[in-house]
């Protein structure tokens, strides 16, 4: 079982085509509609269910609300190695960019967590560059031994494993995976990954699948917007999600909008997805999946992210640092992408509540 | 005589229990638990923080109330057993409600694992309170595994639909010796009224009262909905005929 079969059946389709040919009249049909189907999901995709993004996000914030609450989950990032062994031309970890590398030892990891414990955070995720020999299941398993001390959910977002260094993982206290799939166009995802384990698109797609099979309790995907038509890359997406929440039904789904942001490399986005892009992919995949968390980093600007906090968003980072030891020693080496919103947990506390949001800080226990 | 609900040890006289999760705040959650007077509140442990007393949720509990710890997040009967033994040892007390969910879609419990946990942690002297997808049988089986109360769902969670699963209720109120209380899917007071009129021992509200624009005035008519509705059950509520009275019996012949 794989997703690849579901993406097979409709990576050809006219998209283009197809998008052009909703009509209002289909879009206001859908709105009435309590369950969606994928082709609701593909109308509210379309250029012209772009007339009717307020009736979607009055929605869209009711359902948020009705299922997740007046709630705002907050975590941060902990880089932990920009080592990496892939040539990917818009990555600023990519192997061919020359840069002092590091690892944080052990007792950096400590250091660092410290800091994020102190402002309050208790959900972190993991990130490195993409390299085994680096962030390899052992480190992370040394490493699970300190953070356990600090934080109460940990996931992680490095290279693709396989299921049974998943399990082992999972077993140390590692709950949540994320694995972007970057683009779900097989031609440009070829393009843009020169070289490297990551060049293999099938291997990346199946990922989240072998970590739900090895019991991880949450499992979040996304395309990076703006390496391909965002309608198409948002539809794949939100049925990549779909079928991950109906085969998995023990993990929960969420899903992410990274947007792509200015970087070391010479490459720039081949597509422009605006704000109004981005809000109409967001509020498409709430009204498509209900219970799905959505999370939006601090990529995008303080100003954006005010804004869409009501229309489906149910996970945000605050305070992120995305250099390797940047919460000790900010600086010192080079950044994964620029953040545009480096606003303190505090501040992001304080917006919330002012908004009407609980902003909650602990949402699982490790057991 | 007074008409109180006892349950693992406690004599209730409010049959209204409340949930803490979807609050905007800890203070209106507050607010909201004591315009409820209810005696009984569940909070899950994964939002419990031990470390940050002042931020924490249990910080804005009304101290009188009882803690029902919940053992939302769990996917089959061990993780339940293990988050309800977090919770004794957090000092939570000994009354769990066990929530077995392994469906993120609709997030419908899961009765089996839920008997399962029931037994074990009964047997470790807990009151457990399983919440379930509503089935006599299943019911019957958490009851021969120990459970306290038996609370099946109105409707799925969080869909603020009524008491959905009126007939199956229904059966279990009348066939269980068991408390029942009816958890989840209560999106307003009348339907709250409507599972007491039933005969249900208490209900249990949590997205309708923390979601609502004003979430202590929902409180409160949910208190009242709820003693309303007790009321007009222990008054013997009149039989309802599917069919109007004839005016003129076909059988008056017969005197």
């Amino acid at each position: 079982m794989s997703f690849y079969e579901k993406f097979s059946e409709v990576k050809n389709l006219p998209f283009e085509d197809l998008f052009q040919a909703v009509s209002s009249r289909d879009v206001e049909k859908v709105l009435q509609k309590e369950r969606l189907t994928e082709d609701d999901y593909f109308i509210l995709l379309s250029p012209i269910a772009e007339e009717y993004l307020e009736e979607m996000a009055q929605k869209a914030h009711r359902l948020t609300i009705q299922h997740f609450g007046k709630t705002m989950q907050l975590y941060l990032p902990l880089y932990l190695s920009d080592y990496c062994v892939n040539i990917c031309k818009y990555c600023s970890f990519s192997f061919n960019n020359d840069f002092p590398r590091r690892r944080l030892t052990m007792s950096e990891i400590d250091k660092e967590s410290q800091i994020i414990a102190e402002m309050g955070i208790k959900h972190i995720i993991l990130l490195s560059g993409e390299s085994k020999q680096h962030s390899s299941v052992d480190y992370l398993k040394e490493s699970l031994e300190i953070l356990k001390k600090y934080f109460s959910s940990i996931s992680i977002e490095i290279q693709p494993l396989d299921q049974v260094e998943y399990e082992e993982l999972f077993k140390q206290g590692i709950d949540g995976l994320t694995v972007y799939q970057e683009v779900y166009n097989e031609e440009i995802y070829r393009d843009i990954h020169v070289a490297g384990p990551k060049k293999d698109f099938i291997y990346r797609l199946d990922t989240p699948e072998r970590g739900a099979r090895a019991g991880i309790r949450s499992i979040n995907i996304g395309a990076l917007l703006g390496m391909d038509a965002w309608r198409k890359e948002s539809f794949i997406t939100g049925l990549h999600a779909s079928y991950l929440q109906n085969n998995y039904l023990e993990s929960e789904v969420g899903v992410s909008f990274p947007r792509m942001r200015p970087h070391a490399g010479s490459f720039q986005p081949k597509v422009n997805v605006s704000d109004k892009n981005l809000v109409q992919a967001l509020l498409a995949t709430r009204l498509f999946l209900p219970r799905a968390g959505i999370n939006i980093s601090t990529r995008e600007t303080p100003e954006f992210r005010d804004h869409i906090i009501p229309l489906g968003v149910t996970k945000m980072s605050a305070a992120s640092s995305t250099v390797v030891g940047g919460y000790s020693e900010p600086d010192v080496t080079q950044s994964q992408f620029e953040i545009s919103d480096d606003r303190s947990v505090d501040e992001i506390k304080t917006l919330l509540r002012r908004k009407g949001y609980q902003p909650v800080v602990k949402d699982w226990q490790l057991i | 005589m007074e008409d109180v609900l006892t349950l693992g040890g406690k004599v209730l006289k409010n049959r209204l229990f409340v949930g803490t999760g979807k609050f905007a705040d800890h203070k209106q959650m507050g607010e909201a638990l004591e315009a409820s007077n209810s005696e009984v509140v569940t909070v899950a442990l994964r939002r419990v923080d031990m470390e940050e007393q002042e931020e924490d949720i249990l910080h804005d509990i009304p101290k009188e109330m009882t803690l029902m710890p919940n053992t939302s997040g769990a996917r089959n009967a061990d993780e339940a057993v293990r988050i309800a033994r977090l919770a004794k040892a957090c000092g939570m007390g000994n009354w769990i409600k066990i929530e077995v969910i392994s469906d993120h879609k609709y997030l419908l419990p899961d009765n089996e694992e839920t008997t399962r946990a029931t037994e074990i942690l009964a047997n470790e002297g807990f009151v457990v309170l399983p919440y379930m997808s509503p089935d006599l049988m299943a019911a019957k089986r958490m009851r021969d595994a120990g459970a306290a109360a038996i609370m099946p769902l109105g409707a799925p969670i969080g869909s603020n639909k009524g008491i959905r699963m009126k007939e199956m209720i229904q059966i279990m109120i009348d066939e269980m010796d068991l408390p029942i209380v009816v958890d989840a899917g209560i999106g307003k007071p009348s339907e709250a009224a409507e599972a007491m009129e039933m005969g249900a021992d208490a209900v249990l509200v949590n997205t309708a009262i923390a979601t609502a624009s004003d979430p202590v005035q929902m409180a409160r008519a949910f208190d009242y909905a709820v003693r309303a509705g007790r009321i007009g059950y222990l008054s013997g509520l009149g039989p309802v005929s599917a069919t109007a009275n004839a005016s003129s019996p076909l059988t008056g012949f017969l005197g």
